[in-house]
């Protein structure tokens, strides 16, 4: 197969025309003795068979679409209506690039524009970036930020223990070329009142997640008090959240977060084993200047007429080179869009009634889950739609019986806490029918 | 149908709906009064009010699939549709990222051959499929430099040197590490001024960043020697791979002599663009560094394939695996095309290239007359212009419907730099069309410069305030704002 559209006629031509025999003259300039080495690739198939083979592939997995699936813990499974896949897949989408030059690209300005309206309207923020590879990346360009705000004399980022052990390690990979210093993640059990303690003048930012990663909810004097606390020193308040949860709860930017971010996966973007995602990023108008990534905003053509265009973009990498906010140049554009047509289409009631699906639902199954023998539920209230149980085996034995009743189980927390091996992270959104649930229950109750 | 699109926001009206919820069929759980929100400023409207309004938006975009798109440096090459049917296999798009590795062993076995199609392709022993996109690969790749000499308990290197042809991302990358920058000049043949790399070269040195073939679309004749000159004073030689697309199965950038190397698997592997993302950016790394790579990377135990973290990672450069629907797509087109089609590829990338070069040279200046890789950089409008810039050209190219303009000024070392990128998707007759189009546009450019300086005039947007929009920044929508002009 090829998609070259050259023809022999069209080579001789075109050869003759730059004054060359041979393609391989074109090639001079590579040093002979490495010019064209042996590749060792599996001999090339047609479309057809290439489809058969991954396809093969593909049904070594088990997929969601056959089992009934219990994880969250980071990546969630919620319905996306029919019209997302249909606008994403537009090649006018699809296939453009970024917007450089906007007089033609006002589709995906205008749209990443109604991504950044709606993420602020999440958020209860001022300002909403074009997004991030992921949450964890969101959240590491926002320690970044944190710690270029205070002109990089404040080291300590104060993280919480309950934020997604991935995302702390993504801190800790993006800071280890820099002087800052993470802290507050060391024990398990602490709580937002001992994260208060820590802050002081050296530190650049406290972050948590809410809910956080086993499904709790702080109260609201707790947040309120940690925003104070952090702002009393200097420092910023990060907040880490699900933006399902946003649609029901009071959002970061009302109880005094200065950034919020967060996995936008579950607005309407696919599994996909992990990626791709989209990680989006608030903060208030303040600190515009120093936040990372792609901005778009609205301004007029020569005519007087609305328009959209990449701004202040005196921060990024192709400007201001080794002094820019952050080396990233690129958004998740396409998965922005897909959040957008997502958050049209459930729109001020659709996506409230999805956050209510997924909180009546998993106090349904928590509580009769609490109720089996042998197990109990730990995750105190209030919680959103995950949450964690104790199990009278270890958790992997428990999914692995699960898994042969066509059920893939709760996230095993042991992956991350050796001491947790009989503990199990449960998620439930909108596509668990109460007999979904049901079933679950019932199974553990035949694995006990 | 011309004419502004309204806001989704300014479409809304109480009460509509776009979206069917099903029905609550538990009981109801008391919801905690004090932690709800009162208000969620989203719009309220109908499923084809929905359509409508994007299939509307899109009208607006140029894209691949709409025309020629010939921006340097961002091979903007035709994008199979049968990669995305092989994303779109339910066994790959609907598995979860946290599932235990024996339920996902064709995703991971996927993964592995991407890993090994790499390694083949470019001579390095060990990827890493975790980075994002290019410069997350390039940040990660730096990282990596770093951690090898600190492994080394070489703590002194402290400078990081960079062409400054470089892409703007290669900097920045490189402060994320925590190390300066010393920018090399290039010589008149665009390649690296060995004088000036001899200069810098000292035991403060990490590495050096190097794109080849460069930003000006040319191979560097002496890349051996600035390998040599790097490794001898300790450092380590990084690849951009935004390139990569000129020189697979030409070359494997490891014989070469480079430590490190992303891929960008969106430009040279065909996965679509999305309007600027997602893309993917894995690196590839001698034997001597795969320890540090970031994890996990896909191992494989017996006819077992595992996740696991290289022994002394420099950790996870994001939540889960990689951007894996990427992947898939990345995979099949390697697998359609083979180590014979991919270098037919880059072969015509580079005829193609060439081709245009040969008779754009004909109307404008060229920033350096050689043959060149897979792109080649215009040196501004033609010499007899005066008033007329890059951009102008730029803005006229749409006018004309064909075509997508070029990179313009990039790179910096080019004053009012035309970057132009053709890819091998691309028919004789296209190139043929754009080569006329320019040929026009360098007329026009002496005759009626006023034409090009209002350009365009045919796009549903004419050219917009940028400087009001940095100035008095409107970066969401807020109802109680009058709309600007509609």
């Amino acid at each position: 197969m090829t998609y070259v559209p050259l023809t022999d006629a069209g080579r001789e031509e075109m050869l003759d025309r730059i004054g060359v025999s041979s393609i391989g003259d074109l090639f001079a300039d590579v040093p002979r003795p490495h010019r064209y080495p042996r590749i060792e690739l599996p001999q090339p198939l047609s479309e057809m068979e290439v489809l058969r083979e991954l396809r093969e592939l593909s049904e070594r997995n088990v997929d969601l679409q056959h089992s009934i699936s219990f994880l969250g813990a980071g990546a969630y499974q919620h319905y996306v209506p029919s019209v997302v896949q249909h606008i994403i897949s537009r090649s006018e989408f699809y296939t453009a690039y970024t917007p450089y030059q906007a007089e033609i690209s006002q589709g995906t300005l205008q749209a990443t524009f109604e991504y950044q309206s709606m993420i602020c309207a999440l958020t209860g923020l001022e300002v909403a970036n074009a997004s991030h590879y992921d949450g964890a990346t969101a959240l590491a360009e926002g320690v970044l930020m944190a710690y270029n705000i205070r002109r990089a004399k404040r080291r300590k980022a104060i993280l919480s223990p309950r934020i997604h052990p991935e995302y702390r390690d993504v801190v800790r990979t993006y800071t280890q070329g820099t002087e800052v210093c993470v802290i507050g993640d060391e024990s398990v059990d602490v709580d937002l009142g001992e994260l208060i303690a820590q802050i002081d003048s050296d530190t650049c930012c406290v972050a948590i997640q809410n809910p956080d990663f086993l499904g709790e909810l702080e109260s609201i004097d707790q947040l309120r008090a940690l925003a104070n606390a952090a702002h009393a020193h200097d420092a910023l308040l990060i907040v880490v959240a699900y933006p399902i949860a946003l649609a029901l709860l009071q959002p970061p930017g009302a109880y005094g977060a200065d950034i919020a971010v967060g996995e936008a996966q579950p607005l309407g973007i696919g599994l996909n084993y992990g990626g791709p995602y989209i990680g989006y990023f608030a903060c208030r108008k303040a600190h515009v200047h120093k936040m990372a990534g792609r901005l778009v905003g609205e301004t007029v053509d020569v005519d007087g007429q609305r328009g959209y265009v990449l701004t202040l973009s005196a921060r990024e990498q192709h400007i201001r080179r080794e002094r820019a906010t952050s080396n990233i140049c690129t958004n998740q554009a396409l998965c922005a869009l897909a959040s957008a047509v997502y958050l049209s289409a459930l729109g001020r009631t659709g996506l409230r009634a999805v956050a209510e699906l997924c909180y009546h639902k998993a106090h349904y199954l928590a509580s009769r889950i609490d109720a089996l023998e042998g197990y109990e539920l730990t995750t105190r209230s209030p919680f959103f739609n995950e949450f964690v149980i104790r199990c009278p085996r270890p958790a992997s034995e428990i999914n692995a019986a699960l898994l042969s009743a066509g059920i893939i189980g709760g996230f095993d927390l042991s992956r991350f806490d050796p001491r947790r091996e009989a503990e199990m992270l449960l998620c439930t959104t909108e596509v668990h029918s109460r007999q979904m649930l049901d079933r679950l229950v019932h199974a553990l109750e035949e694995t006990r | 149908m011309k004419g502004p699109e309204p806001l989704i926001f300014e479409l809304s009206r109480p009460g509509r709906r776009g979206s069917s919820v099903p029905s609550l069929d538990v009981p109801e759980a008391e919801l905690p009064a004090e932690l709800l929100r009162d208000d969620l400023p989203l719009p309220e409207v109908a499923e084809v009010d929905v359509v409508r309004h994007y299939v509307r938006l899109s009208q607006l975009n140029h894209a691949v699939d709409v025309g020629f798109y010939p921006l340097g440096s961002c091979t903007m090459k035709y994008n199979p549709k049968m990669n995305d049917a092989a994303a779109q296999l339910p066994g790959f798009a609907h598995t979860h990222p946290c599932q235990p590795d024996e339920t996902v062993q064709g995703s991971l076995e996927l993964m592995y051959r991407l890993q090994e199609a790499l390694k083949a392709l470019s001579g390095f022993d060990g990827i890493s499929l975790q980075p994002s996109a290019g410069a997350h690969g390039e940040f990660a790749g730096m990282l990596v430099v770093r951690a090898h000499h600190l492994a080394n308990d070489d703590q002194g290197r402290n400078v990081v040197l960079i062409p400054d042809s470089a892409h703007g991302t290669n900097p920045a990358s490189t402060a994320m590490c925590g190390y300066e920058t010393l920018e090399v000049r290039s010589d008149e043949r665009g390649n690296v001024d060995l004088g000036d790399l001899a200069r810098h070269c000292s035991e403060r040195v990490a590495g050096m960043m190097l794109t080849n073939p460069n930003t000006l679309g040319l191979f560097d004749e002496h890349v051996l020697e600035i390998a040599d000159m790097v490794h001898g004073c300790g450092g380590l030689l990084y690849g951009d791979g935004a390139n990569f697309n000129a020189i697979m199965g030409i070359v494997k950038p490891a014989d070469l002599g480079f430590d490190v190397m992303h891929f960008n698997l969106h430009k040279t592997f065909s996965t679509p663009h999305g309007g600027g993302g997602p893309g993917s950016g894995p690196v590839g790394v001698t034997e001597r560094l795969a320890e540090f790579l970031p994890g996990p990377v896909v191992g494989r135990e017996g006819t077992r394939y595992v996740l696991h973290c290289p022994p002394r990672s420099i950790g996870r450069m994001k939540a889960f695996a990689g951007n894996f629907a990427v992947l898939v797509r990345a995979y099949a087109y390697i697998r359609t095309l083979g180590a014979t089609g991919l270098r037919e590829a880059s072969e015509v990338a580079v005829l193609n290239a060439n081709y245009l070069r040969t008779e754009l040279q004909l109307s404008y200046p060229i920033a350096v007359d050689r043959i060149c890789m897979h792109e080649f950089v215009l040196a501004g409008p033609p010499a007899n212009a005066d008033e007329i810039h890059t951009m102008d050209i730029a803005k006229r190219l749409m006018d004309l419907g064909h075509s997508h303009p070029p990179t313009v000024y990039f790179p910096l070392i080019v004053p009012e730099a035309m970057m132009i990128e053709p890819t091998e998707t691309e028919s004789k007759e296209t190139l043929d069309q754009f080569a006329r189009d320019m040929r026009q546009i360098a007329e026009e450019a002496c005759t009626e410069p006023e034409l090009l300086k209002t350009a365009p005039h045919s796009t549903p947007v004419r050219r917009l305030d940028e400087v009001r929009a940095a100035r008095h920044p409107i970066l969401r929508y807020e109802p109680e704002d009058p709309p600007a002009a509609i």
